[in-house]
């Protein structure tokens, strides 16, 4: 690591000021990414400003028909909090694949959105259900959001403060682990939503992507032999030592047909 | 009667601190005025140093020095070495290139130290190793084992295609004439996958240089103290032996990878008298993966020549072994004295031969990792007989029965130098048959093909050979050392023990199964020993601990210790008993008169030894007896593994759905720690087969250096495994009829998980069996039946 200030502000508005007074800070949610990162000298903030003081950003709330999460609620709670079990069931079993159980008592939802790793399970859960994340200035609808390769569409100084998920008709998250990293090598959400069928595949490119064909076949039989004809082009996908883009794309549908006999 | 003697389970007295964190590990170590060590690491595989600077480094805050080849060549310091001469068929000796402490106008790996920074804390030793700089001159890199010697890459000076030595061993004129004669030849290409130890506890030093005494300490992660001060007296030459002690307190962990003598370690020592400061360095998980010395990375080819009914005639093979870019401490007797001895397995094969090219390469030292050369021959052997048994339409366990040395042939004399004192294979595979459920497996088979998975059984018969010895021998093959051990039995006046070992425990369970031996041989509480290891100022010399030798060779000095308390403690007992020596027997913990009930405790005899108040004239006081043990052979555990999986076809995914392990030891001091090092051992074999993978791309760039890429097996990947240990065949040349068995379960479980790979999905695939690699492999086989 190398030094910096510490800045641990009690609310949004401070957060925000803090971060206009110190361009070269950086936020700090759980830890999970951002420390690792900063022991092994990959980043030299000026300052750090921890957003673990701050009340409004934590939280789980059904509001009408959605469920409303603080940027700072843990993968944890997430997976055990019970109004999103019984809301959106997918979306705890989603949290409860994330990492391992000391993983999920400190990494958020606002760090790993706003981290965008291509392997991370959250952003199939933001895009495969169609939320829309809630900053301190604005509201970006989850697909927006996600722009590319660790990129998105937060401006300089915003931050995430929540993350607003409708209840599907129906949805399930099946995942495909790197057997290293333990990170989705393919990880697919698939949901029937008042706004028609979601296919949201994570792990697999640069960045969270939907797979129109899918959504289209499934939309008339909502079920895995609906999409047992169509197969997904390999040309755009990551490739590593522990998947060719080719195998990811075949585990796309692989994955997809086990999300949905889940739902059954 | 001792009730914590040797046979019983005892939970382990060390277990304590290491689960409640008071273990002391060199790290925990903290000496006044110490300061920090950071190496800067070549970021190139292969590149001349053309210059460095160091004077941005040196102005910086804290800076106490900044070291590099130049001063280690200036202060005239020697190198690391290679402590076992191979020679090859040409009778040549072994070509190595020098391994300077800090290299020396050329690195040859990614990770290779090129200089040192020495500050006052950690973090302002980072900060000024990022501020020298280094110009290289970047030269083309050679990294596969099977592509180095075309390459026209030169990693050494006159070294030519990187060939460190061409060995054989076996006869080849008598092994080609089988092959003419043969019904059927099997012949299997294999890679034995490179792998990283990844011990819990990265490598870790202190040097402290004692301006007073004109004496150095060096507080290491060892698994062998002494031969640590060893090659840094004789060899490196920091400081003569006697002005050396070499300390290796608690070690979590080695695996092999902490027996070899490290540049940092000597580094640490050498600068704390440059800056007449302890130096500490503690590697983090990053130079781990990079530095410390990999395991296995053999191509090999290998043939059985077979008459009409499977059995073995002869074994042909040719191994390349990747020594990466230097020679470490024993890495060239890995491929040869510990792995090629060893293809004879558990069969009567009549005539062996084996040659083996040993390579550098642009990468990582490669050497011992547990098991070390024998894993790389059972996984040869074991998938060659499988395949044979493919061929011949034998059943796996048939044409190992068939080909089994029988019981009455021990002591049995392989084609390949060894002779195995013991053994009897039947009953393991009997008894690993009836666990595993063999004859219930075509069911199990049709269930898994209902559910649409491919199940698959795979054998895996291995033997191996621990305690390396005896001296005399090795040290006619080119060991530079003796591999006999040492051990201490020192009472004091309330009848307490301390045991001292030259062998070291880091996570063996010496301390309990030592203090289990002491208690069963002298009839004290097993609670009164104390068994201290690790400490070259403390202890008897002593070789370490590695290839399984600390009980059958470390053992068996501390029964022969004993054995001379009893001998003067009847001398005690006679002269207090008024009997002649010859009369007393001792039994239990006491001294008695035979045919008598007089008697004295162990107890009233060492009291007696040091308060020598009523004592035999002549005979010295005291009760402290060493002894030192040469073996007069290895000794051969073996066994049979059987392994059953599914594989998902969709996705590839290999599950082992029961892995069944039978063992013969020979007698056995505690099952629980036994079984213990079965399951770590299979931990690490399954890892190698189905998860483990060291990477490097084309450039040298070590592509699996961290969790998130290098699959370290964890717990919810293997299954519940059956651990049986036989009645065995005890060992006929040490007194406590023990084998060893530490590094059995990575020995045996890499074949038996590959072929049963192999049995559910038709085909051969390479370690480890990743989920891609079985999809694609059934993908090809489909193919081929759609095309039929
Ligand atoms: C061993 C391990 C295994 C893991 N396995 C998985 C896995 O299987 N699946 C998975 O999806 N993830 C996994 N993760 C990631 C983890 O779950 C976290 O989600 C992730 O590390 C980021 O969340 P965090 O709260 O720790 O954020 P931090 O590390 O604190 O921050 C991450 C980044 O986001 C920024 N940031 C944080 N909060 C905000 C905000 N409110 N607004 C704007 N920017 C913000 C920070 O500045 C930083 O750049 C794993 C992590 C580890 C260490």
């Amino acid at each position: 690591m190398y030094a910096f200030g510490y800045h641990r502000p009690g609310s949004v508005a401070d957060a925000v000021k803090l971060l206009a007074d110190h361009p070269d800070a950086k936020l700090l949610a759980g830890g999970q990414t951002f420390i690792p990162t900063l022991k092994q000298r990959l980043a030299q903030p000026s300052d750090v400003i921890d957003l673990g003081g701050i009340a409004e950003l934590r939280g789980i709330r059904a509001e009408g028909d959605n469920v409303v999460i603080g940027a700072m609620v843990k993968h944890g709670e997430v997976m055990r909090d019970a109004t999103v079990k019984s809301m959106i069931p997918a979306l705890a079993d989603m949290a409860g694949v994330i990492g391992d159980t000391q993983v999920r008592n400190r990494g958020t939802l606002g760090g790993s959105i706003s981290n965008n790793d291509p392997a991370a399970d959250y952003p199939g859960a933001v895009v495969g259900l169609g939320a829309t994340v809630i900053t301190d200035r604005r509201q970006i609808a989850g697909e927006d959001f996600f722009t590319g390769l660790f990129e998105t569409a937060l401006e300089e100084g915003e931050i995430v403060t929540a993350v607003s998920f409708p209840k599907p008709v129906a949805a399930a998250y099946e995942k495909f682990r790197n057997p290293a990293s333990r990170y989705a090598m393919v990880g697919v959400f698939v949901a029937k939503t008042a706004g028609g069928v979601r296919v949201a595949v994570t792990g697999a490119g640069p960045c969270v992507f939907r797979l129109p064909e899918f959504e289209q076949a499934l939309s008339t039989n909502f079920a895995a032999d609906a999409i047992q004809h169509l197969n997904v082009d390999a040309s755009g996908l990551n490739a590593d030592i522990h998947a060719s883009a080719e195998y990811r794309a075949h585990l796309i549908k692989v994955v997809a047909k086990r999300a949905l006999a889940k739902i059954g | 009667m001792a009730t914590n003697g040797i046979g019983s389970s005892v939970k382990r007295k060390e277990d304590l601190r290491f689960i409640t964190g008071s273990g002391r590990y060199t790290d925990d170590i903290q000496l006044p005025h110490q300061a920090y060590a950071c190496f800067v690491r070549s970021p190139h595989a292969h590149a001349t140093i053309n210059s460095i600077d160091r004077s941005a480094a040196e102005a910086m805050p804290g800076v106490l020095g900044v070291f590099t080849g130049e001063e280690v060549a200036a202060d005239g310091l020697g190198g690391l070495i290679c402590g076992w001469m191979v020679k090859s068929k040409d009778g040549s000796p072994m070509k190595a290139g020098p391994h300077p402490i800090l290299a020396h106008r050329k690195v040859r790996y990614v990770g290779d130290h090129v200089a040192v920074v020495v500050a006052e804390t950690l973090q302002q030793a980072r900060d000024a190793a990022e501020a020298v700089e280094v110009e290289y001159g970047v030269l083309p890199a050679a990294v596969d084992v099977a592509k180095t010697h075309d390459s026209g890459v030169d990693i050494h000076d006159d070294i030519p295609n990187n060939l460190v030595y061409d060995w054989e061993i076996g006869d080849k004129v008598a092994t080609d004439a089988a092959f003419a004669q043969a019904k059927h030849v099997t012949r299997v290409e294999l890679i034995n996958n490179r792998l990283v130890p990844n011990a819990m506890e990265p490598r870790a030093a202190l040097g402290h240089y004692d301006t007073g005494m004109d004496a150095y300490t060096l507080y290491t992660t060892s698994q062998n103290p002494h031969v640590a001060r060893l090659v840094i007296s004789a060899f490196v030459g920091i400081a003569p032996e006697h002005k050396l002690t070499v300390i290796a307190p608690d070690v979590g962990g080695g695996f092999g990878s902490k027996i070899f003598i490290y540049a940092e370690e000597c580094v640490c020592l050498w600068a704390s008298k440059k800056v007449r400061r302890p130096v500490k360095w503690t590697a983090d998980r990053t130079e781990a993966f990079l530095s410390d010395a990999h395991g296995r990375d053999h191509v090999s080819v290998a043939e059985m020549a077979m008459d009409e009914n499977g059995q073995f005639l002869a074994l042909r093979v040719n191994t390349k072994a990747n020594m990466g870019a230097y020679l470490s401490t024993f890495s060239s007797c890995i491929p040869t004295y510990l792995y090629a001895t060893l293809l004879a397995g558990q069969y009567k094969t009549p005539a062996i031969y084996c040659d083996v090219q040993a390579y550098y390469t642009n990468t990582a030292p490669v050497d011992a990792y547990r098991g070390a050369g024998r894993p790389e021959a059972t996984y040869l052997v074991e998938t060659l007989v499988e395949e044979c048994a493919k061929d011949m339409k034998l059943d796996p366990a048939e044409i190992r029965r068939r080909n089994f040395i029988p019981k009455d042939a021990f002591p049995y004399q392989t084609p390949v130098a060894l002779q195995y004192d013991t053994g009897d294979y039947e009953p393991c595979l009997d008894k690993a048959l009836e666990l595993a459920d063999y004859a219930g497996f075509p069911e199990r088979r049709r269930q898994s093909e209902a559910k649409g998975k491919l199940r698959g059984i795979g054998f895996s018969a291995y033997i191996e050979a621990c305690g390396i010895a005896p001296s005399a021998v090795i040290g006619s093959l080119g060991a530079g050392v003796g591999l006999w051990e040492s051990a201490k039995v020192r009472f004091s006046h309330t009848g307490k023990v301390q045991v001292l070992t030259g062998t070291h425990s880091h996570g063996q369970g010496h301390e309990t199964t030592f203090a289990q031996l002491v208690a069963s041989k002298l009839g004290v509480a097993y609670e009164d020993v104390d068994v201290i290891h690790g400490d070259t100022s403390k202890t008897t010399v002593g070789m370490g601990t590695y290839g399984s030798r600390s009980l059958a060779v470390g053992g068996e000095a501390l029964v022969k210790a004993c054995d001379k308390v009893i001998a003067k403690g009847k001398k005690i007992a006679a002269h207090l008993l008024e009997a002649s020596e010859q009369d007393i027997v001792f039994q239990d913990g006491n001294f008695s008169v035979a045919g008598t009930d007089r008697s004295k405790s162990i107890g009233e005899i060492v009291f007696a030894a040091l308060v020598p108040h009523n004592y035999p004239p002549g005979l010295e006081p005291g009760m402290e007896e060493t002894a030192y043990y040469d073996p007069a052979n290895f000794t051969y555990p073996s066994g049979v593994y059987i392994c059953e999986l599914e594989v998902d076809p969709d996705s590839g995914v290999v599950e082992i759905q029961k892995f069944t392990a039978v063992d013969d030891f020979g007698n056995v001091i505690n099952p629980m720690i036994v079984e213990g090092q079965v399951h770590g051992g299979l931990a690490q074999g399954i890892g190698q087969a189905l998860l483990e993978n060291a990477v490097y791309d084309e450039s040298g760039q070590l592509i699996s250096a961290s969790y998130m890429d290098y699959t370290m097996p964890r717990a919810d990947d293997l299954p519940s495994f059956v651990v049986h240990t036989t009645a065995g065949t005890a060992c006929t040349h040490n007194s406590l009829g023990v084998k060893g068995c530490g590094e059995a379960g990575a020995i045996g479980s890499p074949p038996a998980v590959m072929n049963a790979v192999a049995d559910a999905i038709g085909t051969r695939i390479s370690m480890p069996a990743t989920p891609e690699k079985v999809w694609r492999a059934l993908q090809k086989t489909q193919l081929a039946q759609a095309a039929e």
